[in-house]
């Protein structure tokens, strides 16, 4: 059976999409036949975190409509063998995904991959909606910052009213909070929301914390998910993550200011 | 600005201050999402009423229905009324 897994925030800019291609890749690269379906019709940005951006033909709601089939669609990495990518429309049509078309998709994706990560658009319009309706699992993704933690409350509320298993009275959606862009430092300093303080108020299980990266933009900056580069703290943090989710237990890293020798302070790094 | 003023503005700390912030809007917002849509509307009209006799104002009054059990649910009005100064 498909575990389908929506990445949802409310708040637009946290992180979803660079952390739905670096979860993604990671289940593909554990082995788990992986696709990333971009649900941001209109506005469209998987392709290019991932680096695909010049391979789509046909898109989601071409599949929806009948106008192609799963396998012109979906995209194939290159990189990582078990990984594709379903790219969103660019049409501006917003009602564009039906919930019966959506359905009709994910049922099919279902019979041939492990994993189907759900990249939501931001805000709680119908996209974000759809994202999260067929979801078994959903990973939050909240900056530890005012409005992205209550918009994560908002959510995580939609999470276990509006969706397919609220209404039809299943076992609710499992919730993990991902918290991405923390930096320690801030955080000794008191000018940050700390790990703590957010899973006090927000109050569902922490799947991973994400260090405040540059490697997160070189990522994007040249379409590889950050996940692979395994030397960076931002892409461990990511394959520890996509540890937990596949239900090993692993220490949080990342949480405290790294003390900088003598030589690093001198020469950087 | 003093010396102790230096040390002390060093230590405000604006993470508990958000952190606080949020725990009020969140518990406010949350208990109005498991509320009836017709709650916030009531609680405007009842201000309403009561504003013809007491000048109030609008954060002194909260107004929550509690589901006790299947059968039986509890409207609860708290309305803090101002000094009798006047």
């Amino acid at each position: 059976m498909a575990k389908i897994i929506v990445v949802t925030s409310g708040k637009g800019g946290v992180g979803k999409t660079t952390s739905s291609a670096a979860i993604g890749t990671g289940l593909a690269l554990a082995g788990h036949k992986t696709v990333i379906v971009d649900f941001d019709i209109g506005l469209r940005n998987l392709d290019l975190i991932m680096g695909c951006e010049r391979r789509v033909v046909y898109d989601f709601v071409n599949v929806i409509n009948g106008e192609a089939n799963l396998k012109q669609t979906l995209i194939k990495d290159k990189r990582v063998d078990n990984l594709f990518i379903l790219p969103a429309s660019q049409t501006r049509d917003k009602d564009a995904l039906t919930k019966e078309g959506v359905e009709r998709v994910l049922n099919e994706l279902a019979q041939d991959f492990d994993f189907i990560l759900c990249d939501s658009p931001a805000g709680i319009e119908s996209g974000a909606m759809m994202a999260l309706y067929f979801a078994d699992e959903a990973v939050v993704v909240t900056n530890p910052e005012v409005s992205s933690v209550r918009d994560s409350d908002r959510i995580i509320g939609m999470l276990s009213s509006k969706s397919r298993r609220a209404e039809q009275g299943l076992e609710g959606i499992k919730e993990h909070l991902l918290l991405t862009r923390y930096n320690p430092e801030r955080v000794q300093k008191g000018e940050m929301l700390s790990v703590e303080d957010v899973k006090e108020i927000l109050a569902i299980e922490l799947i991973g914390v994400i260090p405040e990266s540059q490697a997160v933009l070189n990522a994007s900056n040249s379409g590889q998910p950050v996940i692979m580069d395994k030397d960076s703290d931002a892409g461990q943090a990511y394959l520890d993550t996509v540890q937990r989710l596949l239900g090993e237990k692993v220490p949080l890293r990342f949480l405290t200011v790294e003390k900088k020798g003598f030589i690093k302070r001198i020469f950087g790094g | 600005m003093s010396l102790l003023d230096y040390f002390r503005s060093k230590k405000t700390n604006t993470a508990s201050t958000a952190k606080e912030r949020l725990q009020i809007i969140v518990a406010h917002e949350r208990k109005r999402r498991s509320g009836p849509d017709y709650l916030p509307q009531l609680e405007r009209d009842i201000l309403e009423v009561i504003r013809k006799y007491v000048d109030i104002p609008a954060d002194q009054i909260a107004v929550s229905l509690e589901q006790r059990s299947d059968e039986l649910s509890v409207l609860e009005l708290n309305v803090t009324f101002p000094d009798e100064k006047r």
